[in-house]
């Protein structure tokens, strides 16, 4: 296998790793609030449940960019890589969602876990609540579309 | 699309109607009740906080017996819930239960009484059984455990830490003791770090045994029962028998209510009612022979109202000026489609008075950015089908639930709509079980109407930031609207329309040049005068806003600065239309992800045959089921985000007063009957 195969899997590993690093931290932390709530009040389950689902989506995010990238290096489809020139292209291409996944999904976590207390001590206030855990995932998003616009144009 | 107009009534009557009034206003539920001060020393307001919390007192007593039959007897079809919505009943059936309720509020109170001894029978059960864990290791010991011993002999009872046999046992009692020791030393069960032992020994050695046995850690057992262990282990036995038997009685006695549940679900709604209105009655300054209360009416009955408590009553109603300080409440009136929405802009805060009603125009972007998120065919297909079934099979459903399902109906239809456009039918379902299962070899057979978003993410981006832009400028519009309607036009040039130019040319003078062209890939080539006309727009606007925006200042130094501040606000426009980008993301989100799960049906499905196909329908059914959730989620989320932030950023301050009509408390049922109004 070539270097820039070894680089390009390096990318496409890290995306998923670190982004569902965050994620699974982010919706671990969000679940100990949940169970706190439910344990009070059962009939907030699916509001907190919700919540608790917020930082969980930089995980498939990371997911995402591992795809597209496994689909265009030879490993799902597409042409493998010969020099380590283009593989390094593909490694930083997946760095903008791997660390910013990872980050953002832990604020977004601390985050939910705030807006679980809110929607605790005012159930009818859900629809700000959910707001501010998606204020977080806007740079995931961004980090997202970069990672996407740049491994589909190496 | 609007505010309903609300108008401010006052009524005046003899007190004899007083309660006839009241429960007329309630069943109808038009009437908001202002409970200001009024200052007359003539006018007392009646003191019925007693009658009130007894009210609501018997109606919780029936909410807890609900509960309580329905812990023990579930009902059939889960009862009522917010889907099924509150069970129809009719007029006459509302009657009987309040001629009845004294019987009914017996009955809450048995089941309350029964449901009290069943926890007293339960905790007797609970802490019998801990004493027969405790009395299990000395079951095996003959003698009552008060036992001291005889005129000769005495008797230990207790626990040593280590395991040990019999003979170390009396090995270690008799310590220093004149063989042959009088000892008997007997093990009676052994558990890590607890043995049971009993050692009797002659009244003389008894001073020097205890201390051998102390030396090996004895302890008399904590809790001391007199009787002989395994005799009261079976009177503890038998007690739990009774009462489980009486349990068994109590849950029997219980179960012979369960045929009146509805009744209950009435009464405990006749008397939530019941408090609510005397909660009113309460709040109403009333004079020796006549009472008063104000309150708000949807405009378009005020002639109905006024009639009926004129005719029926002789009461006087007469419409009022709003008052200093007083805020009139807001009640959203939208076409059906739309309404749908209204939960979207509450949960935001409702509009003021003199404010648009943003719902009509919201609810329209939300459809279509909702639809662009979730954006395939496939789900948007199981979202509206599965919004109608459950609109169809749930008609009383609550209206809360009902706004929120119908408009993910919408955004069902609007992502099937989507999905089409870009080709996605559960990912690339479609080609792939043609490829697996029926040697299908050629190129793809869904075709995207438009384009598939994977393969041009850029040209995607270019619209949704063109959608983005359209939808940001309907914002700006709402308020040049506003500032219209306020008859505002020097605002409305200098705040709105210096911004539309001002964004517009520099749009215009983005789209033909290098830098756009090589980063969208796509070549505008305008005619001249579009050029010129484009820094025309720029410039003017750029100048009305840095001379006007800031024209409540006098001093022109700071009236520059604060335009100059104000034009820095292009950032925010920058930060806004990005922020679009999203509905790129979350597009290709579904159907990258869709597209990973029919890769791994593919996988599991092997080169077909039908336990391939069973493998296939089961990964495809669960994957499919994750990423309808997670996605539907994600585009919920972000479409409101897009509406909140980028949108009312741009012209909706909220802040409304929701409207809270005087009405029925009823939680359970609804009284069918032919309305008067």
């Amino acid at each position: 296998m070539s270097m820039g195969m070894v680089f390009a899997l390096i990318g496409a590993a890290l995306s998923t790793a670190l982004a569902g690093m965050g994620s699974a931290w982010g919706v671990g932390m969000a679940g100990q609030a949940a169970a706190g709530v439910v344990s009070e009040d059962p009939d907030q389950f699916a509001k907190v449940l919700l919540l608790q689902l917020l930082p969980g989506t930089q995980g498939i995010y990371g997911l995402l960019v591992t795809f597209i990238t496994l689909s265009r290096i030879g490993i799902l489809g597409g042409t493998p890589i010969a020099d380590a020139g283009t593989g390094l292209s593909y490694l930083f291409a997946c760095l903008p969602i791997a660390i910013v996944g990872l980050v953002s999904a832990f604020h977004q976590g601390k985050t939910s876990v705030a807006c679980i207390g809110l929607v605790a001590k005012k159930p009818d206030q859900f629809g700000k609540a959910m707001l501010f855990p998606a204020m977080v995932e806007t740079y995931a998003i961004l980090a997202l579309l970069v990672s996407i616009l740049a491994v589909t144009n190496i | 699309m609007a505010i309903v107009q609300m108008q401010k009534l006052s009524i005046c009557a003899n007190k004899k109607h007083r309660k006839e009034i009241l429960e007329f206003l309630q069943n109808l539920g038009t009437f908001e009740v202002i409970t200001d001060e009024i200052d007359d020393p003539e006018l007392k307001k009646k003191d019925t906080s007693s009658a009130c919390s007894q009210y609501l007192k018997s109606a919780d007593s029936f909410d807890q017996a609900l509960k309580v039959m329905s812990e023990y007897f579930p009902e059939k079809g889960g009862g009522i819930s917010s889907l099924t919505g509150r069970e129809e009943i009719t007029r006459d059936e509302m009657n009987r239960v309040i001629t009845n309720n004294r019987e009914y509020l017996e009955d809450a109170a048995q089941i309350l009484k029964d449901k009290k001894e069943i926890t007293e029978c339960e905790g007797v059960i609970l802490k019998d059984n801990n004493q027969i864990t405790s009395l299990q290791p000395w079951k095996d010991l003959g003698i009552p455990m008060s036992y001291e011993g005889t005129k000769e002999t005495k008797v230990f009872l207790g626990t040593i830490p280590d395991p040990l046999g019999a003979d170390e046992l009396y090995a270690k009692a008799s310590k220093d003791l004149a063989e042959p020791a009088g000892i008997s030393a007997d093990i009676l069960s052994t558990a890590p770090e607890q043995s049971c032992i009993a050692v009797i020994c002659l009244k003389k050695d008894s001073d020097k045994v205890e201390e051998n046995l102390r030396s090996i850690g004895f302890t008399r057992p904590s809790q001391m029962v007199t009787g002989v262990p395994a005799d009261e282990i079976r009177a503890l036995e038998e007690d739990i028998a009774a009462n489980e038997k009486r349990i068994a009685e109590l849950k029997d006695d219980i179960s012979c209510y369960t045929g009146r549940r509805k009744e209950y679900r009435i009464a405990s709604d006749y008397f939530r009612s019941r408090a609510a209105k005397y909660k009113v009655l309460g709040q109403i300054p009333q004079s020796e022979n006549a009472f008063f209360m104000e309150g708000w009416v949807p405009a378009g009955k005020v002639e109905q109202i006024s009639k009926i408590l004129s005719e029926r009553f002789g009461a006087l109603v007469e419409k009022e000026e709003i008052r200093e300080g007083e805020e009139e409440p807001t009640l959203l009136r939208n076409n059906p489609f739309s309404a749908a929405a209204e939960g979207v802009l509450a949960s935001y805060g409702l509009p003021r008075r003199g404010h648009v009603d943003p719902t009509f125009i919201m609810s329209i972007f939300y459809v279509i950015f909702f639809g662009m998120m979730l954006s395939d065919a496939g789900y948007g297909i199981v979202m509206f089908v599965g919004c109608a079934v459950a609109l169809l099979k749930f008609p009383h459903m609550e209206k809360g639930m009902k706004k929120m399902i119908c408009l993910f109906f919408w955004c069902g239809l609007s992502t099937t709509f989507w999905g089409m456009m870009y080709g996605g039918f559960f990912g690339d379902a479609i080609d792939v079980i043609a490829k697996t299962f029926f040697g299908y070899t050629g190129n793809g057979i869904v075709k995207a109407l438009w384009f598939e978003p994977l393969k041009e993410p850029m040209r995607l981006l270019v619209w949704c930031m063109f959608f983005g832009v359209i939808h940001l400028y309907t914002g700006l519009g709402i308020k040049g609207y506003e500032y219209l309607a306020d008859k505002d036009i020097v605002g409305f040039v200098c705040d709105i329309v210096s911004w539309y130019m001002f964004l517009t040319g520099l749009i215009l003078i983005l789209l033909p040049s290098d830098l756009f062209t090589s980063i969208s890939g796509m070549t505008f080539v305008f005619p001249p005068f579009v050029g010129t006309l484009a820094k025309v727009l720029a410039l003017g606007g750029l100048v009305i806003i840095l001379l006007m925006s800031g024209r409540s200042n006098k001093n022109w130094a700071l009236r520059i600065a604060l335009g100059a501040y104000d034009l820095y606000g292009v950032t925010s426009w920058l930060s806004d239309v990005l922020s679009y980008s999203r509905l790129l993301a979350l597009g290709l989100a579904t159907g990258v992800i869709a597209n990973v799960i029919n890769m791994m049906c593919q996988m599991v499905a092997g080169s077909g045959g039908i336990i391939g196909a069973i493998l296939f329908t089961i990964v495809f059914l669960l994957g499919h089921t994750l990423n309808i959730g997670i996605n539907a989620l994600g585009a919920y989320v972000h479409t409101n985000r897009l509406q909140y932030v980028e949108f009312f950023g741009k012209f909706y301050e909220g802040g409304g007063r929701p409207f809270v009509p005087f009405q029925t408390a009823n939680q359970y049922v609804e009284v069918k009957e032919e309305k008067s109004l």
